[in-house]
């Protein structure tokens, strides 16, 4: 089975679409974002890799063709971000204060707790990225000397749960408008929570993934700085 | 020809975030360069919003696929994630709170000073009503 991966130029990327094709219908049949079809196709691979006893590598020779376009759709990620301008400039300094805020407390409580827990350095700047789009995480964990594909497990995990709790936070806290809700949902939670904030609301819908790009941005020039505290 | 000339734009800048990634000293990622570009280009009208749209929405459509090769390799990084597992159960519930809490208690606050940020939670109040 190694060698049959190993030799083939598609098996990788085959494998996880029919993964990922399995995530979608999982999701659909239980109606919940839970159900998250990228959290559930890293899983049924590495469940497939470790039953047939393929090495990662042999997966990776093919798969890591998906990661191809990676760069360019991240560029794109400007035209969700142009489409929300209207809305981003009527509350400019509002989101973009709330945004920032959200960002440093996010990279200070990690750096609190990193130190609390006694991390390394390499560990620390793993999570630093953590509560932003997977696109622009990666790029950071990377540029900083984190381990991306640490990274990339927590991003997925906090966006899973941020979508989990967005609607019992906003209850509890009292966060009243609809803007601060979709706000509050990307800032924490990128993508996956903003699956979420659409259901919760138009406005929560196109405010958070305001906040997918927004946050990323300003993590892009914070993470450095904190970077070099611990 | 459509979609050729959207690819075209969006590889192009993208290539041009690559030449600055390796000209300049920071530590942002070339695609954060792009991005960037390509948002001011937008803005500045020299790209039309229709002549890069449907490539980029195909490509962000697209881009969870992407992630898999790199979380599946969580298989080889397992032994170092253990040594982390303990502090990265509690900082990930931890930290997605507080950044949900500060973000829309911070929103909130602003928004109720300003008079484009009561109209929203008047909408909202109205629809309640309703």
């Amino acid at each position: 089975m190694n060698d049959l991966i190993l030799n083939s130029t598609t098996a990788g990327v085959a494998i996880s679409l029919l993964a990922y094709g399995a995530g979608i219908f999982l999701r659909r049949k239980t109606k919940s974002d839970i159900c998250n079809p990228l959290l559930i196709s890293i899983v049924i691979v590495i469940v497939f890799l470790l039953i047939f006893r393929v090495d990662y590598d042999s997966y990776n020779k093919s798969a890591q063709y998906l990661s191809y376009l990676l760069t360019p759709a991240t560029v794109s990620l400007a035209i969700p971000l142009y489409r929300q301008m209207d809305m981003l400039k009527k509350n400019l300094g509002a989101i973009l204060l709330a945004v920032l805020a959200g960002v440093i407390a996010s990279m200070g409580s990690i750096l609190v707790l990193s130190v609390a827990f006694g991390l390394t350095h390499p560990q620390y700047v793993t999570l630093l990225p953590k509560s932003i789009t997977t696109a622009i995480g990666m790029g950071i964990s990377e540029e900083l000397g984190g381990n991306v594909t640490i990274s990339v497990a927590v991003i997925i995990v906090t966006g899973v749960f941020g979508n989990m709790i967005i609607e019992p936070i906003c209850r509890l806290f009292r966060i009243k408008n609809p803007i601060s809700k979709g706000l509050a949902a990307g800032t924490a939670s990128h993508a996956i929570g903003t699956a979420k904030a659409m259901e919760m609301g138009e406005i929560e819908g196109s405010m958070s993934s305001l906040a997918i790009v927004v946050s990323g941005l300003i993590t892009v020039v914070c993470a450095s700085i904190f970077a070099g505290m611990y | 020809m459509r979609y050729f000339r959207q690819f075209v734009i969006i590889m192009f800048v993208t290539c041009i975030g690559e030449i600055l990634h390796y000209l300049l000293p920071l530590p942002v990622p070339a695609s954060i360069y792009g991005l960037v570009i390509m948002l001011a280009l937008l803005m500045m009208h020299v790209v039309k919003l229709e002549s890069v749209g449907r490539v980029a929405d195909l490509l962000v459509e697209l881009m969870p696929l992407m992630f898999i090769p790199a979380g599946v390799g969580l298989l080889v990084s397992w032994a170092d994630m253990q040594s982390m597992l303990v502090p990265v159960l509690v900082i990930t519930p931890v930290v997605t709170v507080i950044v949900m809490v500060v973000t829309g208690k911070v929103s909130d606050w602003l928004l109720s000073r300003t008079k484009n940020g009561r109209e929203t939670e008047n909408v909202v109040d109205k629809k309640v009503e309703d």
